[in-house]
């Protein structure tokens, strides 16, 4: 199954979660905000929401300091 | 006509700085002319604004106003002196963005922070010594109305949080996410992008250490949102935050703003 995240296509098993996407890439779900097909997506959903075929993925990252 | 400290006064031309001291501030230290220091012996032109200081002397608001009109402009000043901007968290990020803000006359800032001045902090936040134990909301007020004494700072003291947010930053033109926290950050943004559409959004992620001062940039992720940094520096053990990086973040952020407000977005 492919996906395109941040420009990128990626090659994703099925059934993979949201959250489990972001932690495969190393970065902690909580500094990432998420927005599937235009979608912003709440960080509740990050464990339930099921990633499709053709889904197109924008993920921001945050790291620390201010 | 001149302007004279805010009063219009007729023009006669041969008039010199010094003469209208003599008839309007005597014993001024400091003589401003279209928001420039000149000679007392300059000669005035028709239409000039001139302001006339004493030393240790408190500018009026009137007195004020006409030195921001003289450096921005008018049109400037008229929109940011009815804006209203929110700053969350008031670290090394959001103190100087306050700073800057406040210096060019923003009307209304809403400072939002949790925390207490610390010693760690002053290596890059806008307090001193004599402030440390204070509250940051606090403390950050007073330093901007020494700065400004003609703008309205409204505080919140408190942990922001996602839900809170919305409601509390509804009236702003634009949100500035000076967090520490990253999850915080990305909690910030959520909630801009989910509840507070149109409003402008000015956030910050990347700015520890002393790299490279070119790699931080201001990036628009949506309209009128954008995020400054070089996206990977993390504060860390080793990787620490420093006023001169964290600086020119802030002041990427400071100056987004202000072209949100005056409505020049980066189209790029």
């Amino acid at each position: 199954m492919k996906i395109t995240c941040n420009g990128e296509t990626k090659e994703i098993p099925s059934n993979t979660t949201l959250v489990s996407f972001i932690t495969d890439m190393n970065l902690n779900p909580d500094t990432v905000v998420a927005e599937c097909d235009s979608r912003i997506i709440k960080r509740a959903e990050y464990d339930t929401l099921i990633l499709s075929d053709g889904n197109v993925l924008e993920l921001i990252r945050f790291v620390g300091g201010g | 006509m001149l302007k004279v400290n805010e009063q219009t006064v007729p023009y006669q031309e041969g008039t010199k700085v010094i003469d209208l001291v003599h008839s309007f501030k005597p014993g001024a230290d400091l003589f401003i002319l279209n928001g420039y220091p000149v000679s007392p012996d300059t000669v005035v032109a028709d239409g000039d604004i001139c302001c006339l200081v004493k030393y240790g002397e408190t500018p009026t608001a009137e007195e004020m106003a006409s030195l921001l009109v003289a450096r921005h402009t008018p049109g400037v000043h008229e929109i940011v002196k009815k804006a209203t901007v929110g700053i969350m968290g008031l670290g090394g990020l959001g103190s100087v963005v306050a700073g800057g803000l406040a210096r060019i006359g923003v009307g209304k800032l809403i400072l939002a922070d949790f925390d207490v001045v610390e010693p760690s902090n002053l290596n890059r936040q806008q307090y001193s010594i004599s402030q440390i134990g204070m509250r940051k909301t606090k403390a950050l007020k007073e330093n901007l109305l020494l700065m400004n004494p003609y703008i309205v700072i409204e505080t919140v003291d408190g942990r922001l949080t996602e839900e809170s947010i919305p409601a509390i930053f509804r009236s702003v033109d634009v949100l500035a996410e000076c967090f520490d926290n990253p999850a915080m950050k990305a909690a910030a943004l959520r909630a801009v992008l989910t509840f507070m559409i149109g409003t402008g959004y000015v956030g910050a992620s990347g700015l520890a250490g002393y790299g490279d001062n070119n790699i931080i940039k201001t990036k628009k992720i949506h309209d009128h949102v954008y995020i400054i940094g070089d996206e990977t520096s993390a504060a860390g053990p080793g990787h620490g935050l420093m006023a001169p990086r964290v600086g020119i973040a802030a002041h990427h952020q400071a100056n987004q703003i202000l072209r949100i407000l005056l409505r020049k977005i980066n189209t790029d």
